[in-house]
């Protein structure tokens, strides 16, 4: 399913991990480059963060580098967005090229210590990247230890991750100090998807223009895109950046039935409708430009028999169930969004309850510490456009036919985001 | 010197203490937290927007120096 054009998941195995021989055989080695050649690559590559933010990471690594002090790097793999399996796939499968990328980042701010989180929840995962952190028994001057997180929500939010590798709540903080003004242990520290830093690695040893060789001008490289709902073949592609919806769809061997919409970058991306939507591409600007986002690379192709409505209300009230509670707008707000929704599933809405939402949704927007409600509403508008006719069909009726089918979008419980 | 309004979300609970000591620039929300459309404070609003940040009991609401361009 990777094709030809596999870069990061280029040589891999369905059965383990690569081992550093392998992963040297497929890769060749990583050369020690100083720092400031390190980030200028990266800027001239212009890689572009994979956990969901879609952020330069030439910027990132030049704030954290220019600070003073001991620097801290984290490599998030902690894939909390719940239709996602990309960073746990290259965790298990590459862990090699991960850690190069933990080195590379490392080389370019100056640091000496490196935290890689796992989702607590996947021990095959933990496992493939400890046992990769030990069989490299060269580590220089870099001390790496890989931390299981819960894989709620929020870990996606930096400074939540912070802070629980502080000790405290898995939960986010008022900002400033950002990361890399005061991170782990109050350390500058840089953040980074563990997929950003795989390219990284890559980058590193081929260059700014090999990186540029595939993708398009506003979204060089290649990506990984994890493909679910109807799809023939769901789970981890490799494409280049821009690809279309309709090719990456295809790349999973097609819809396996009619589909009437698709779910785009993840729970705080966009709820797009199909098949008008599927010929736009996989890039932050394109998808910009319909209040979407390329998010964390995620596509659910959303079947006409499935009903969109009682899938949005599912997944809004799980999204505001992993709320930190913190702040009282998202608190609060949420709640009332889920509570509006799922009464518009059942037919038992109040007059104006669409309405209502928009104007809900205006009131969260912003004003949390974090992106989350700002995710949530980006989700909750872009569905309100693409399945209009059936939340008016569904506030007129009540519930459909299909509203009883078993859930296409995960909504994990809290037992099993604990583990 | 221009100020600048901001609250910090975490440790704002709500008491809508700001609102009422500075209507001109902070509303509520349905649930009565502080809405701020406009942070910018211009100076025949700055003694009243001090009080505000000062009356705040979790000592939430920012005034803040915008920094010069």
């Amino acid at each position: 399913m990777t094709g030809s054009r596999a870069r990061l998941l280029a040589g891999i195995r369905s059965d383990r991990p690569l081992s550093f021989d392998e992963h040297l055989a497929v890769h060749g080695p990583l050369a020690a480059l100083e720092g400031p050649a390190i980030i200028e690559a990266a800027g001239r590559a212009g890689i572009l963060g994979r956990g969901g933010a879609g952020f330069p990471m030439e910027r990132k690594l030049r704030a954290v580098a220019e600070r003073g002090g001991r620097k801290v790097v984290v490599a998030n793999g902690v894939e909390a967005e719940p239709m996602s399996a990309k960073d746990r796939v290259l965790l298990a499968s590459a862990p090699h090229l991960v850690l190069d990328g933990v080195a590379a980042a490392a080389m370019a701010v100056g640091a000496r210590e490196a935290i890689v989180c796992v989702p607590a929840t996947a021990p095959a995962v933990r496992t493939a990247i400890e046992d990769a952190v030990r069989e490299r028994r060269d580590w220089g001057r870099l001390r790496v230890r890989v931390a299981p997180v819960p894989p709620r929500y929020v870990a996606g939010e930096e400074t939540a991750l912070i802070h629980h590798l502080d000790g405290g709540p898995l939960k986010p903080t008022f900002t400033p100090p950002r990361p890399y003004e005061r991170g782990v242990g109050r350390r500058p520290t840089l953040v980074q998807n563990v997929e950003t830093l795989a390219h990284l690695a890559l980058v590193a040893r081929h260059g700014p223009r090999w990186f540029r060789q595939t993708g398009r001008q506003t979204s060089p490289g290649t990506m990984l895109v994890t493909l679910g709902g109807a799809v023939h073949t769901p789970g981890v592609i490799e494409v280049p950046g821009g690809t279309t919806l309709a090719d990456a769809l295809m790349l999973g061997g097609g819809p396996s039935e009619e589909i009437d919409s698709v779910v785009v970058g993840g729970y705080f991306g966009a709820w797009l409708p199909a098949p008008s939507s599927l010929g736009l591409a996989l890039d932050e600007r394109e998808l910009g430009h319909h209040g979407a986002a390329v998010g964390a690379g995620v596509i659910v192709a959303m079947p006409a028999s499935s009903c969109g409505v009682a899938e949005l209300a599912r997944v809004v009230s799980w999204l505001a169930g992993q709320s930190a509670r913190q702040c009282g707008p998202c608190a609060n707000g949420l709640p009332a969004i889920a509570g509006a929704l799922n009464r518009i599933a059942v037919g038992r809405a109040e007059r104006g309850s669409r309405a209502q939402l928009l104007r809900w949704a205006g009131m969260v927007r912003n004003r949390g510490a974090c992106r989350h409600p700002d995710g949530v509403v980006r989700l909750l508008t872009s569905a309100l456009r693409t399945l209009d006719e059936d939340l008016r069909d569904h506030e007129l009726n009540g519930p459909c036919d299909a509203c009883a089918r078993p859930p296409l979008l995960a909504t994990p419980t809290p037992e099993a985001l604990a583990a | 010197m221009s100020h600048r309004l901001r609250v910090n979300p975490i440790a704002c609970t709500g008491h809508g203490m700001c609102a009422e000591l500075l209507p001109e620039r902070i509303a509520l929300d349905d649930w009565g937290y502080p809405i701020i459309d406009d942070p910018e404070v211009p100076d025949e609003l700055l003694d009243h927007a001090r009080r505000a940040a000062a009356a705040c009991p979790t000592l939430a609401l920012l005034l803040e120096r915008a920094e010069r361009s």
